[in-house]
Order: structure tokens, then C-alpha cells, then sequence
């Protein structure tokens, strides 16, 4: 095969259905040369034997928690994985599921495919599914920042147990994750097919036009909520300034962007070009083919935990016009 | 050096990725990666300039990031600039700060 191969990473709060959504998917023949890792906390793992799977590419990650204890049992896990199919010794694999623990921050693993010397040529991040409760969600956006970070990760929310749910409480949740991740598409468990479980982050990257340009998701404290805003720029943007800027603010203030994703207007470039990131890890950026809704401007998502909306905006363009200047001084233009 | 696991090494910055088909990146061939490295440099040292510090390349492969006392700091990735340059400047680079702000607008 040619290129990194994919992983897509399923992540959600405990008890939101992540084993049995994979379960499902993997019944898929979509699904078929995936390979499977879990993460279970607990002393006896037990989601990788309901997954009814036997043969080696299944592989149960124990006793921790993928963002902490066992990042390097990761690692070591998808190398091994690699270089057994190398030698043929697992069936062949196109793709990887990782299924992490309920209480874990999708962004360490993400952070160890992106960032690990070795890991990094042989796999790549495709993207993040996070599973939502539809009964127990509502509570947890009041009281868990994982549970926020999960969803904020998130390229696909797939709402679970809405069976169980009164339906006004689903469509107040709808419009809630709306709130909290708008660059996210959602779908009720029943509705998501493999193909939306695999679908590229890059193949979603347009900021949507009806995100609420200030709008509060979540308040886990009063006095630092999580929140969701759009930026728009009509003016081209300079991607140099721009790469420094982002650079700089993920450097200082990462842990409280879970989200940063959309589309730039670049300076000197015709096509669009999407980009997206959680915490401090941002993806290489994706060149599209066309403007979506041929609106030609840049719009960026940012998904934030007490952050000053206005300062992001008025640091941005200090930073946009800056760069201009610089450039436009002439040896470097 | 990786911000999670301390792995020396992680030159792949998503500002100069590896040109693959679909990602977009001007580290496509050797004049185009040289001009976006000077731009770069450029830009950057006008940002670290409200600190007094100089940034430059090293053979095209590490950063080499200078004070006014002499002090240097070595480091292979764009991903590690800033929180070297806060350290050498002594406080971190916010680009959240009001008096930054008001500094890069003041950049000529």
C-alpha cells in the first residue's frame, strides 16, 4: 500500500457507546481490513472480546489511559502492528480504529501519531468520532471538560441512546453540540453508516456559514465557559503571518482551544486551503478545489475555554497586517 | 523537541509540510522552501524584535535564536520558537497580551 495509513480515533464519555457503535461498524465490509486497538481502564479489559473479533488485529491497550499512563504502549503497539503486517504475520490492514478509554483527552494520542519520529511515516490522523449520549450528555456539558475537549475534538458526533430520550431533549442537544463544535457533523447512532465513520476530517473543512458568531456552549465554571465563535476575513490573508500566529497562540493557550478549524482565503493562492487542529496539534493543511458556497473568504471555527473572543480576532489581524508589511518591504515580498 | 513526549526530533511543522498530493504546503522545491524560509525569518524577527531577539537558520536545518547578552538557543522546528523565545526573553510570548498586540501593531 502507498502512503501513511489512517487512523481514526472513536472517543466519548463512559458509557456513551463506543464499543457498540465500533462493534456495529466494524460489521461493515467497509470496515473489513481495519485494523483495532482499545483502550480500557480497568483491570480486566472486557470491550475487545465484545467486539467478536479474534485474529491479531485487535489489540487490547490495558491498565491506563491512552492520554496518560499507556501513550507509549500506543506507539509501540501501532510500530508492532506495522511491522508485522510488514512480515505478514496479521492479516493485512488498510486502516486502524483506536478506541479510547471514556475518560480520555483525544488530543495526546492524536498529538503521539502526529508528533512520534517514527510513527508519524507510517500513519496519520484521519479523524475523530466522538459518540454523545443523548440521556446523560446534557449533564456532562454542565460538569466534565472531557467531556467537552471529546466533543470538541470531534469531526463526527454520533448521539446515542435517543431512543431512551425525550425528543425535545434530543434537538436541545443537537443545537447545544451545535454550540460547542459547530465544524462537527452530527448524526444519531442509527443514521451513521461506516462511510461517516470514515470520512476524512479533511473532506468536511468549510467553517459552516450559520456558525453564531459569539455563542456560550457549555459552563463547567461560571467564570471560564467553553465557547464556540467564527472569524471571518474577507481581505486575503497572509499565510506566513498567519502560520507564526497560530504557532504562537497554541504555543501559550493550546490546552484551552480544543478546536480551531476552517478554510483560508490566502494571499497569492486561488483554491482555498483547509485547516484544522485540536489543543496544540494542527493538521497539514489541505488544499480544496473549490470555495464552498463560493464565497470567496476565510472563516476559521475556534472551539475555546475561556478565551477572550475579541482578542483572538484583534491578535489575528494585528498579526495579518503586520506580516503584510514586513513582506511588502521588499527583499522578502 | 515533542511538547507531550520530549522526542528530540519533530522537524514536520504544519506550516512547512511534507508536499503530499492534497496538502498544501510551499515546501514543494528548493526555491520555493528557501523564499518561504526567508519570508519566515523575516516576519518572525520582526516579532521577536519587540524582545530583542534574533532569530536565524542553521544550514537550512535548525534554528539558531540569539539574545543581545550572547545567550543562544538551538532547536530543529517552527513548533519550538516561541516557547524558546520566551524562555531566552524571560516571559512567555502571549498573542493574547494587549501591550503585544499593540507592539506587533507598532512593527513597521
Amino acid at each position: 500500500m502507498s502512503g501513511p495509513t489512517p487512523i481514526h480515533l472513536l472517543t466519548g464519555f463512559l458509557g456513551s457507546g463506543k464499543t457498540t457503535l465500533l462493534r456495529r461498524m466494524l460489521a461493515d465490509p467497509a470496515m473489513a481490513g481495519a485494523a483495532v486497538l482499545v483502550n480500557e481502564f480497568g483491570e480486566i479489559g472486557l470491550d475487545h472480546e465484545l467486539l467478536e473479533r479474534v485474529d491479531d488485529t485487535v489489540v487490547l491497550l490495558k491498565s491506563g489511559c491512552l492520554c496518560c499512563t499507556v501513550r507509549g504502549e500506543l506507539a509501540e503497539a501501532l510500530l508492532a502492528l506495522h511491522s508485522r503486517r510488514a512480515r505478514s504475520e496479521v492479516p493485512f490492514f488498510d486502516r486502524v480504529a483506536i478506541e479510547t478509554t471514556g475518560m480520555a483527552d483525544p488530543y495526546p494520542a492524536l498529538s503521539t501519531i502526529r508528533s512520534h519520529p517514527v510513527l508519524r511515516s507510517h500513519y496519520r490522523n484521519a479523524g475523530v468520532v466522538t459518540t454523545v449520549d443523548a440521556v446523560n450528555a446534557p449533564d456532562l456539558l454542565n460538569t466534565r471538560l472531557e467531556a467537552l475537549r471529546q466533543i470538541g475534538a470531534a469531526d463526527l458526533l454520533v448521539l446515542t441512546k435517543t431512543d431512551l430520550a425525550a425528543p425535545g431533549m434530543v434537538s436541545d442537544l443537537v443545537a447545544r453540540l451545535a454550540a460547542v463544535n459547530p465544524s462537527a457533523r452530527v448524526l444519531t447512532a442509527p443514521e451513521a453508516t461506516a462511510e461517516d465513520f470514515l470520512a476524512e476530517a479533511g473532506d468536511t473543512p468549510a467553517a459552516p456559514a450559520d456558525a453564531l458568531p459569539h455563542h456560550r456552549a457549555g459552563g463547567v465554571r461560571a467564570e471560564t465557559p467553553v465557547t464556540s465563535f467564527s472569524l471571518e476575513i474577507e481581505e486575503p490573508v497572509d499565510w506566513t503571518g498567519f502560520g507564526l500566529w497560530l504557532t504562537m497562540l497554541l504555543d501559550r493557550h493550546g490546552e484551552n482551544i480544543f478546536r480551531v478549524k476552517g478554510i483560508l482565503n490566502l494571499r497569492g493562492e486561488e483554491h482555498p486551503v483547509a485547516v484544522h487542529g485540536v489543543q496544540r496539534l494542527v493538521h497539514s493543511p489541505v488544499h480544496l478545489e473549490r470555495w464552498p458556497d463560493g464565497r470567496r473568504a476565510s472563516r476559521l471555527v475556534f472551539i475555546v475555554h475561556g478565551l477572550d473572543h475579541a482578542r483572538i480576532e484583534a491578535s489575528f489581524r494585528a498579526f495579518d497586517a503586520m506580516s503584510r508589511r514586513v513582506t511588502a518591504r521588499g527583499s522578502v515580498a | 523537541m515533542c511538547s507531550l513526549c520530549g522526542v528530540l526530533g519533530c522537524d514536520d511543522h504544519w506550516t512547512s509540510a511534507v508536499a503530499r498530493p492534497g496538502v498544501y504546503t510551499r515546501n514543494t522545491d528548493r526555491i520555493a522552501r528557501r523564499r518561504e524560509a526567508a519570508r519566515r525569518l523575516a516576519v518572525a524577527n520582526a516579532l521577536l524584535s519587540t524582545r530583542r531577539l534574533r532569530l536565524s537558520e542553521w544550514q537550512g536545518r535548525s534554528y539558531v535564536l540569539a539574545s543581545p547578552t550572547g545567550n543562544t538557543r538551538v532547536f530543529d522546528a517552527l513548533s519550538h520558537l516561541w516557547s524558546e523565545a520566551g524562555a531566552l526573553a524571560g516571559r512567555p510570548f502571549d498573542p493574547l497580551d494587549p501591550d503585544f498586540i499593540a507592539s506587533v501593531e507598532a512593527i513597521r
